[in-house]
């Protein structure tokens, strides 16, 4: 398109411009929730978020140090001397002072100020005051100065503290830096082996992170308490990255540096939840947990509806019965049916059925929920696949299942990634299902949906809080939108154009 | 238990169940029912080929019909019955849809969700197009996109409480830490205002925050479809002298008019389910109801499980032809 006759230099500067406005009022809002959750609750409500970004001009009113305790005398003129830096008043650099409030910047800093009558007073650049006069003027109270200082941003990360727990967010990032090392330098062997030994290196690698797997699990204190847990997790997660590797090589040795870092992420919330869950509960408790909460319904809720909805995709993209035509117009129908329909008969038949409020029937939910979109994108995607493929293993005497297994599935990657993207996103920030069949009296069983609502009437005026609990929630999502866009998009295209 | 162990348990027994239904289900098919020896080899192959796809589809038509489809016709029964204390239910006929076309609230949500199902569509659509349209034209167009895309992986209650941090309003010599309402002084406005509680207007504010969520949806979409429009159209059209607008809409936007359509309905979907960014930033407060919301409120708050499923089949009724034109569309498509 940029060689075509017709366009101008002026229209290329316009769409340009355009473009930039349109990302900067789309990044904005997100921005100053970002930025804002750096920030102590008094900078946030003493200056707006964008003005934090860059230096401010600070007028700080200060008293020099007490003259009766301070003053020293030398040839009858006394000093009083001292440093706003190193006592901790004043931080920035320092532009100008005044010893009056008629003329605050009066003086460039190093400059005495005249108070008449001998009396000065001098404060320089490096914070230090030299205030010197008669007997009867270096007495009483300590002089006022008014310093008008650039104060630099200021950011902290006392706010995640106080939202998830002391050191949480450092702990996170050691956590993760560590994650992704050990997942890239895995994913850089397996790449450089895999084609050469396959199976055997696959099964190190299996190996190799199971005793990853292992050793945050012992981290978790799991092992401590219920070692057969412990030894299933990593005999589950080690078996499961085996049959990746081998069944879906490319893909699968791409993401499995993703799965590595995303389950250490997961060992690594266990453990936090483990250990602190219980006891007083706080603010910060209250989030922590949630996010627990929040882990538990979305985990299992992804990884479900994958599999049933796979199979019954593959019944219907690829095997011939009667009214099967009519069973896809039922999906693509069901596709659209909305959810608050569902409400209260589900919630009559759990409590029927005596599942009642709890994960069980979240996770159902979700799984039902989910399942025409899952249904309806696998089928489509599966449709597209060679039907040589199929039709040569079919003459090789493969039955169905073999066939679905061994080629459907691995082939269907892709696809299967874009719907956990979907079902992942739509579950973690999911507050309807949660509030209608998860959330009891209990307190037990909040998410972080609720959990921020739950701040927004209570404490709507604590933003610090607010701004930081909300972004921890979107973070998540977040990463998990940035790290596979790709497959995202797909997904999107798959589902919505033909 | 501990919550994280019992979904570990729930995933296990989840995924190990579904493994162990499908293989064995299909075990038995061959080797027990039908196995495929003896004189009748040939009809037992074939009879157990016809059995195979509802073993497939099984668990998935019971979450279907469980969760999708048996609620639609449970709540058109509860909409027609009033609850009595003990459980039980009376049949009451159309008076809980009477009761609700009474109520200001309903018709005021009902007035609401019409503009939200206008505005939002197309203003999402048009965002969509336009960005779809540039950024492909520019050198960091998809940095672009990947921002304007970004909203999408954000809760409804995430965004909620960045347009509050947005929309928020200080007293009038106090800094302003609402962007808007800086924005708004510094451009002269008298004293800044409190978005959110002028009625009617405040509706649009709460549109804002999923339009801004559903761009980035449809420019994705969009964009595909406008990669696809065949280059020959366009280059005959810069040789017969069409300067780029008429391009794009007398060329471009007519190709693609289906995928509009299909944007279109989709977040029309989305708006008549829109729940969440009213529940957390008005709760229906100051002429904000919406539909869902209201119907939350009768069901959860109000206990009027009637009403409440009434004004849920009315939201069923809404977006029925949506309903209707997909499943056209799909067979249509299979022929």
């Amino acid at each position: 398109m940029d060689s075509i006759a017709g366009k101008k230099p002026g229209l290329t500067w316009a769409v340009n411009l355009s473009v930039l406005a349109m990302v900067l009022l789309w990044i904005f809002p997100t921005l100053g929730l970002f930025v804002s959750s750096f920030r102590t609750g008094d900078q946030i409500v003493a200056s707006g978020w964008w003005k934090a970004l860059f230096p401010a001009e600070q007028i700080v009113q200060l008293r020099v140090a007490d003259p009766d305790e301070n003053r020293v005398e030398r040839d009858g003129v006394f000093r009083v001397e001292g440093n706003f830096f190193l006592t901790g008043e004043l931080t920035g650099e320092i532009q100008a002072f005044g010893v009056s409030s008629r003329d605050l910047g009066a003086h460039a800093p190093g400059e005495a100020a005249d108070m008449g009558d001998g009396e000065s007073l001098a404060v320089n650049a490096d914070g230090s005051y030299v205030w010197s006069g008669s007997d009867d003027q270096i007495s009483g109270r300590g002089q006022r100065v008014f310093v008008t200082a650039t104060v630099p941003p200021d950011f902290s990360l006392d706010n995640y503290d106080t939202v998830l727990g002391e050191g949480v967010v450092q702990d996170l990032i050691s956590w993760l830096v560590g994650a992704a090392l050990v997942g890239i330098a895995g994913f850089l062997a397996l790449r450089a082996l895999l084609p050469a030994h396959g199976p055997v290196l696959a099964v190190g690698a299996a190996l190799l992170y199971g005793a990853f797997a292992l050793i945050a699990a012992l981290r978790a204190g799991l092992v401590g308490t219920t070692p057969f847990v412990a030894t299933g997790l990593v005999v589950v997660i080690a078996g499961a990255a085996y049959v990746l590797v081998r069944r879906a090589m490319p893909e699968a040795a791409r993401t499995m540096a993703w799965v590595l870092g995303i389950t250490a992420f997961a060992v690594f919330v266990t453990d936090f939840g483990v250990g602190t869950g219980v006891g007083a509960a706080t603010a910060s408790e209250d989030m922590a947990k949630a996010f627990m909460n929040t882990l538990t319904v979305v985990i299992p809720a992804t990884v479900i509806p994958i599999l049933v909805a796979a199979f019954a995709a593959y019944a219907l993209a690829w095997m011939d019965f009667p009214g099967r035509a009519l069973l896809i117009a039922a999906v693509v129908g069901l596709l659209v049916v909305p959810l608050q329909l569902a409400l209260i008969p589900l919630l009559k038949l759990h409590n029927e059925v005596g599942i009642g409020k709890g994960y069980v029937g979240t996770w159902l939910a979700h799984t039902g929920f989910g399942m025409p979109l899952a249904i309806y994108l696998l089928r489509n995607y599966m449709v597209g696949l060679p039907r040589d493929i199929i039709e040569n293993a079919k003459v090789d005497g493969a039955t169905d299942f073999q066939i679905f297994v061994r080629i459907i599935l691995p082939l269907s990657f892709p696809a299967l990634a874009s719907f956990a993207i979907f079902q992942f996103l739509w579950t973690w920030n999911d507050l309807l299902v949660a509030l209608v069949f998860l959330i009891d009296s209990s307190g037990q069983t909040t998410v972080m949906t609720k959990q921020i609502v739950e701040i927004l009437g209570t404490r709507g005026g604590d933003w610090e809080i607010l701004a930081t609990s909300a972004f921890v929630s979107i973070a998540v999502p977040l990463i998990v939108f940035f790290s596979m866009q790709r497959y995202l998009v797909r997904g999107l295209l798959a589902g919505s154009v033909k | 238990m501990n919550p994280a162990l019992q979904g570990l348990t729930f995933i296990i027994i989840g995924v190990g169940g579904c493994i162990g239904y499908f293989y064995f289900s299909n075990v038995v098919l061959d080797k027990v029912i039908f196995p495929a020896r003896g004189p009748k080899a040939g009809r037992n192959i074939n009879r157990a080929n016809m059995i195979r796809p509802w073993l497939f589809l099984f668990p998935a038509l019971l979450a279907l019909g469980l969760y999708l489809a048996y609620p639609v016709f449970e709540t058109l029964r509860l909409s027609l019955t009033e609850r009595l204390p003990g459980g039980q239910s009376r049949w009451v006929g159309l008076a809980n849809y009477q009761q609700m076309l009474g109520e200001p609230k309903f018709m005021e949500a009902l007035r609401n969700n019409m503009m939200w199902l206008i505005v939002v569509p197309a203003l999402s659509t048009a965002f969509g197009l336009l960005a779809a349209q540039l950024t492909d034209r520019i050198r960091w167009g998809n940095v672009a996109k990947s921002i304007v895309f970004m909203p999408m992986a954000i809760s409804f209650v995430g965004a909620a409480v960045i347009f509050k941090l947005v929309y928020d309003a200080r007293p009038i010599n106090a800094e302003q830490i609402g962007i808007l309402n800086a924005i708004y002084l510094s451009l002269g406005g008298e004293a800044p205002i409190n978005w959110l509680t002028v009625p009617f207007w405040n509706n649009f504010f709460l549109m804002a925050v999923l339009v801004w969520i559903q761009t980035g949806f449809a420019m994705v979409i969009l964009s595909a479809a406008l990669r696809g429009i065949p280059e020959e159209t366009v280059e005959a059209a810069i040789v017969d002298g069409a300067n780029p607008f008429q391009i794009f809409f007398k060329i471009k936007v007519p190709q693609i008019m289906g995928t509009i359509v299909v944007v279109w309905t989709t977040i029309t979907i989305v708006v008549l389910k829109v729940f969440d960014i009213v529940y957390a930033m008005t709760n229906g407060q100051w002429e904000t109801q919406v539909l869902a919301n209201y119907m939350y409120d009768k069901l959860f708050r109000a206990n009027d499980w009637g009403v409440g499923s009434a004004s849920a089949m009315v939201i069923m009724l809404l977006v029925t032809p949506i309903l209707v034109w997909n499943v056209y569309n799909a067979r249509k498509e299979m022929r």
